[in-house]
């Protein structure tokens, strides 16, 4: 295989408040995968997602993006490369309109006039929001604040898509749009998530990150099939939920 | 706030008014306040004219004085202490209806209120007819330092967001059967609005992750391009 999207290696990580959350952790993602990364509250799935773009430095170990470092000399590059979708959309959503937040982080990439409008439009698109584009994201639904959120970290062509719970909050039509958003996209995702069956319907490769470390990197049914490793690992399925009574699963 | 969709104190319209760049608004509402301050107290005829120059600019942007004037209540602490002022000054004494007031307590009394009023009114115009997105792009275009444009326009998007947060902080309460209202319940009031600060500080941080992460570097891209 070539060289992974997202390659991390013995990433370790304490808070100054001496807390220490991550414990040596290796993760590889490759191109085009789609990958959810399970783990109890408190596994310290959101401290490995801020090392992914540079937010917090690695205490030991370390990042790479598609052979790039993460570390302060490429931040700008590693920002555009890797996108993170945020859980809350109004922290994501800070200006007046909707077509000034897509265009936020283009922008700040250096891109101008028709070429900034032009990949504004295109992002907007592909979540299907291009009719909100003058519209102040507060007054959106929740879902579709989500989906512009989607957007404007899409308008920087990232190379691997980070996704913050994507499906919290959001009411079952919402929760299947987004999913049908997220398998028409043509890049790498790696998505943070609870939603066991949401992890099951969109990723085929599942890793479980507790207490610091990951402990399994499996096909998500094995994952999710593994009664021992779940129970280890403060995961449950939703009451009613089996796995093993889906015949096929969406690609 | 932005196109297709009113703030509380803008009242929608197409009149000259609304259209006018909005740096000119601000430059011109600045003017008139320069010359209202400096009028001299007792020039009555002038405070005439300035009120009547006023009222056609708010004729003209057809928006309706019942729109502005309930919105006026901002005035009523400065209309306190312009009424308390015939009773506390020093000086010599003058009878108003009955009562010793004192007389140059009365000519500043109501000075204050007239060039309050007058103020108060004409910054309610420039709002009532300028989008809050429309007026930011306006102190860029003045030149306004690029920091504080910014916390104006942070300002403007998080104050739903944080009245909502308020709003359901105050149902939550009246839920577990506290009245916000009361002073017997206004040491817990306190202590929400506390935790609403702390809220607000940490959103304020993760808005910032969430901006380091598209790339942010100290300076907002000119938001009017992208229109």
């Amino acid at each position: 295989m070539t060289a992974p999207v997202l390659d991390v290696q013995g990433l370790a990580f304490a808070y100054p408040d001496g807390h220490q959350a991550l414990f040596g952790v290796d993760l590889h993602v490759h191109r085009g995968e789609r990958v959810a990364l399970l783990g109890p509250n408190g596994a310290g799935k959101t401290t490995l997602v801020l090392h992914l773009n540079g937010i917090l430095a690695a205490g030991r170990g370390s990042v790479t993006v598609s052979g790039l470092p993460v570390s302060k000399e490429h931040l700008k590059e590693i920002r555009r490369r890797v996108g993170i979708v945020f859980q809350d959309p109004d922290d994501q959503l800070f200006l007046g309109t909707v077509r000034q937040d897509v265009a936020f982080g283009p922008a700040n990439l250096g891109l101008k006039g028709a070429a900034l409008d032009r990949r504004v439009m295109d992002a907007l698109d592909r979540v299907g929001m291009a009719d909100f584009v003058d519209r102040p994201p507060h007054h959106l639904s929740y879902g579709q604040r989500r989906r512009v959120a989607v957007a404007t970290v899409l308008a920087m062509e990232p190379e691997i898509l980070v996704l913050d719970e994507p499906s919290s909050n959001l009411d079952p039509a919402s929760r299947r749009e987004l999913a049908d958003i997220l398998r028409s996209l043509d890049v790498t995702v790696l998505m943070v998530t609870h939603d066991l069956p949401y992890a099951l319907e969109l990723c085929p490769r599942s890793v479980v990150l507790s207490e610091g470390v990951v402990v399994a990197d499996r096909p998500t049914f094995d994952v999710l099939t593994d009664d021992e490793l779940m129970a280890a690992h403060r995961l449950e399925l939703p009451w009613g939920f089996d796995p093993r009574r889906i015949d096929s699963l969406p690609g | 706030m932005g196109a297709g969709h009113g703030h509380r104190l803008h009242f929608h319209g197409h009149s000259p008014v609304h259209r006018a760049p909005a740096h000119l608004k601000v430059l011109a509402l600045l003017g008139f306040m320069l010359v209202v301050v400096a009028t001299p107290r007792q020039a009555y005829a002038l405070f005439a004219v300035e009120a009547a120059v006023l009222l056609a600019v708010i004729a003209l942007s057809r928006v309706p004085l019942r729109y502005l004037l309930p919105r006026m209540v901002v005035e009523v602490p400065f209309v306190v202490f312009a009424a308390l002022m015939p009773f506390i000054a020093h000086g010599p004494r003058t009878e108003v209806l009955g009562m010793t007031v004192s007389e140059p307590g009365l000519v500043a009394g109501v000075a204050l209120l007239v060039k309050g009023t007058i103020g108060v009114l004409a910054s309610l115009t420039l709002a009532a007819t300028t989008e809050p997105q429309d007026l930011l792009r306006g102190l860029q275009r003045l030149r306004a330092p690029d920091l504080v444009v910014q916390i104006m326009g942070f300002m403007i998007r998080y104050l739903d967001v944080v009245t909502a947060e308020l709003g359901r902080m105050m149902t939550a309460l009246r839920s577990r059967g506290c009245d916000p209202r009361s002073p017997r319940h206004w040491p817990v009031l306190a202590r929400s609005l506390g935790a609403l600060f702390i809220r607000s500080y940490e959103r304020g941080e993760r808005v910032h992750l969430a901006m380091l992460s598209r790339g942010y570097d100290g300076r907002l891209p000119q938001s009017g391009e992208a229109r």
